[in-house]
């Protein structure tokens, strides 16, 4: 947004007091607190119009993908650095299918989706759309696989050909979802822009020879009257996509250049270890949607942590209530333990405890989200909270005895904890993988 | 239309560090690493210069213990109770460009073996491979002085580096290496301040700023990665910007992915543990590199393969 001084040098500077204030600048300031709408001057230029209206845009256009329930958010970012604030909207992953793969071939690969969704800390992480190649450059191929693979899946689609009779046969089976279409370029521009219009599609602008040339076509496809957007750069070469993602990242950012305000798309087709590092290389440096051919389990659960990992606010650890856990269904006499709010040692811990089949009380602290032995370092885990802990939440009403099994790493609290609380501490494993055995061992 | 790359102008740059010494120099290592000396954020050459892509060393231990995790192991099985021998597979088969020997065995709850023991093992690795070396103590300090004392004397005229100088733990190891012409690795833990007190401290004390490379530690994917991915980006802008005491090559180590346990452990809904962990390392050392480190010390053979692939299509091609 431009500040009130730039907003006033471009306004008639009569101060006619027709907008209901006295002077420009009185109206200039409300307008940079967005507390008013520039319509309320009469005598503002076209020119001046189409800077403020560009000026309050965001750098990068929000382009959603999909219809209904089912949408992709993706673009809207404002920040080179994810320390700066954060980044927003999570690099989308796209899952290709070849339509001319066999059809047992397409149906495992729609089918393995659902092994690619996992709970982590908490979150629910999997893959974001499903893309369909038109390889067999065959209308009427392309239109029934398209419709096929949609009637499978739920998930946002993505339509991949060149060729614009291909595209509005595979749109016209799908439309009413709203896919993404991939790719206008310099040679079918004009056709691909029209079919995206007609179905209100976003589009993917390709031109893999120059970034001067992708900021062409895009004016070009602007001009035909599209506005969702993405670019895509061409062949991902890694030190090529990361140094033309951040070109563009910085001139959407930085200089406001129109062309670039838009997410940014990825193909990693090729060897699948490469498309790996690639997609990381994407989800870390501005890639807004990758799309990739194999996803395979041991590589994609990684690329979804990195993923949580990159996207989450630095400023807040994921993190989950303080509080009792009940975990199995405890008696009086199940064990008791405590650990801290941070999520990744939440679910570690409670997943062990699971893993032991033996019911027991967690009793989690609140660590503003640091981790055990962070929190222990920062005293935010020390003896005091864990015994108001212990008063706080009423545990001694739900059990008969009085014992606490706390975390090795912070064996160290173990006599002030027992002094302050009045339980019995009991020292537990250093690692929380050592429960199962430990928990056992003591019930039996 | 022509665009016009909207280019940083940084005015700072990263200080070159040299690792080992050749004959010329009075070492015995066939050859010596540059780090160091760019003036620009990772890989960003259109910005400024990177006169040294990054490099990889290997990690060493001198003792294999109990909990050392089993996919790790397997490459290195026939060598692992032989520093000398693993160090040289390191290099020769897998490529490495140095080796981090660490000294664990010297823990007093442990092995507590000898500091000439220790020296021993050092001048072995030396002799088997021609790579330069990091040696790393156990981490405690009243043994590491000792330690390294004996492994600086050992490693005379060889510019090894030596590790790990912490806040409360840096004298001893400052002076061992200062009598010797050697390097100082100065740990600081996930927070820039802390990293440049380091090297105020260390240099104040009188290591030179040519002798040091730091280590913000590097938490694996899924177990912090973002904290230190965000703390090495900050470090590396603040050096670009200008402070000088932050201007020094960085290390990051990818071998805490084991503490990741999701990163290996057996559980079919994840998938081939042996893929992953593979994988998860070569993610982590990716990460590591894009935020600004210089040089990773890795674990894995074909994590360390992945990631030189990589490195390679990274540094140049231009836009
Ligand atoms: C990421 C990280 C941070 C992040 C915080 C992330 C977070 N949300 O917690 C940041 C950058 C903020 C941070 C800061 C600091 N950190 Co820090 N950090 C780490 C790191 C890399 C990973 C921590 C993590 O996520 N662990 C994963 C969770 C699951 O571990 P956990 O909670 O401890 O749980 C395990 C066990 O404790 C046990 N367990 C847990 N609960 C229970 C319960 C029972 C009953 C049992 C039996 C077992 C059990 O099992 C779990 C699984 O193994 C570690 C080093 C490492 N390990 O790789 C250092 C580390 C924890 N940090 C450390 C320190 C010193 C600090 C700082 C004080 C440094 C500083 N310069 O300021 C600050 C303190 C924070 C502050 N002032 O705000 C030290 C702690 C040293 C010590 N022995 O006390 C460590 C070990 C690094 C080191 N080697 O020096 N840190
Ligand atoms: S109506 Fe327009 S020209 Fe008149 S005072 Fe308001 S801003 Fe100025």
């Amino acid at each position: 947004m431009a500040t009130a001084l730039e907003i006033f040098q471009k306004l008639p500077k009569t101060n006619c007091g027709d907008c209901g204030f006295p002077t420009c600048l009185a109206f200039a300031m409300q307008l940079a607190n967005k507390k008013i709408s520039l319509d309320k001057c009469p005598h503002v230029s076209e020119e001046a119009k189409e800077f403020l209206e560009a000026s309050a845009a965001p750098p990068i256009r929000l382009v959603k993908i999909g219809s209904g329930d089912h949408v992709v958010e993706v673009g809207d970012e404002t920040e080179l650095f994810r320390h700066e604030k954060k980044f927003f909207h999570p690099t989308a992953f796209v899952l290709l299918i070849d339509d001319t793969a066999s059809p047992e071939g397409r149906k495992q690969k729609v089918a393995h989706l659902k092994n690619l969704t996992f709970d982590r800390v908490g979150q629910i992480m999997g893959m974001d759309m499903v893309g369909v190649k038109a390889t067999s450059n065959d209308p009427a191929t392309f239109a029934s696989v398209v419709q096929e693979v949609a009637s499978q899946t739920d998930l946002p689609l993505l339509l991949v050909s060149e060729n614009p009779d291909v595209m509005a046969e595979g749109v016209k089976a799908v439309a009413d979802r709203k896919p993404l279409l991939h790719a206008a370029t310099p040679e079918n521009y004009e056709r691909m822009a029209a079919v995206a219009k007609e179905n209100g599609c976003s589009l993917v602008v390709r031109e893999t020879t120059s970034l001067d040339g992708l900021a062409d076509l895009v004016e070009k496809v602007k001009a035909a009257g599209m506005e969702d957007l993405l670019l895509d750069f061409g062949p991902a070469n890694m030190g090529n996509m990361l140094r033309n993602l951040t070109i563009i990242r910085r001139l959407a950012v930085k200089k406001k250049f129109r062309p670039f305000g838009y997410p940014t798309f990825v193909l990693a087709e090729g060897a699948t270890e490469d498309a790996g590092i690639i997609t990381a290389l994407g989800t870390m440096k501005y890639a807004s949607v990758i799309a990739f051919d194999e996803a395979e389990v041991p590589m994609m659960y990684p690329l979804l942590t990195l993923r949580q990992n990159i996207f989450t606010d630095p400023q807040k650890p994921i993190q989950v209530k303080p509080g009792i856990y009940e975990i199995g269904s405890p008696t009086p006499e199940s064990p008791v333990l405590i650990t801290t709010n941070f999520s990744l040692t939440y679910f570690t811990v409670s997943g062990d405890i699971e893993t032991s089949k033996v019911p027991s009380y967690l009793l989690v602290a609140d660590s503003e989200g640091l981790s055990v032995m962070t929190a222990f370092a920062a005293d935010k885990f020390n003896a005091e909270i864990a015994a108001d802990l212990v008063k706080e939440t009423g545990i001694e009403e739900k059990v008969s005895q009085k014992e606490l099994i706390i975390p090795g790493q912070v064996s160290r609290m173990s006599g002030k904890l027992q002094e302050k609380s009045g339980w019995d501490i009991i020292v537990g494993p250093r690692d929380s993988s050592g429960l199962p055995k430990f928990l056992k061992e003591r019930s039996s | 239309m022509a665009i016009e790359i909207p280019k940083e102008n940084w005015q700072g740059r990263i200080g070159e560090v040299v690792i080992g010494a050749t004959p010329e120099e009075g070492g015995t290592r066939t050859k010596k690493i540059v780090l160091g000396g760019e003036n620009t954020l990772p890989f960003l050459d259109f910005d400024g210069d990177l006169p040294h892509a990054p490099v990889i060393g290997m990690e060493v231990l001198d003792v294999v213990r109990e909990d050392y995790p089993v996919l790790a192991l397997e490459p290195i099985q026939d060598v692992k109770d032989d520093p000398a021998q693993w160090a040289k597979k390191c290099v020769d088969e897998f490529g490495a460009d140095l080796i981090c020997l660490k000294l664990v065995s010297t823990n007093p709850e442990e092995e507590d073996r000898s500091p000439e023991e220790a020296a021993e093992t050092v001048k072995e690795v030396l002799g088997a491979v021609g790579v330069p070396l990091f040696v790393y103590g156990c981490g405690i300090e009243e043994k590491d002085a000792k330690t390294m004392e004996l492994v600086s004397n050992a490693a005379k005229g060889e510019r090894v580096f030596l590790g790990l100088a912490e806040e409360a733990a840096y004298k001893s190891i400052s002076v061992a290496s200062m009598s010797n012409g050697h390097g100082v690795i100065a740990f600081s833990n996930l927070d820039i301040n802390l990293a440049k007190q380091m090297h105020i401290l260390l240099t104040d004390f009188g290591v030179k700023k040519e002798n040091l490379i730091a280590d913000p530690l590097m938490a694996a994917l899924g177990y912090g990665l973002e904290y230190s991915y965000s703390v090495i980006e900050r470090v590396k802008l603040a050096a670009l910007m200008g402070d000088a005491m932050l201007q020094v090559p960085i290390v990051c180590e990818t071998t805490r992915v084991y503490n990741a346990r999701e990163s290996f452990k057996e559980d079919p809904t994840l998938g081939d543990p042996k893929k992953r962990v593979v994988f998860w390392e070569a993610a982590t050392g990716t990460s590591a590199l894009v935020a600004g480190a210089d040089m990773l010390i890795m674990r894995h053979p074909e994590a360390l393969a992945m990631v030189r692939r990589s490195i390679g299509e990274l540094v140049g091609g231009g836009t």
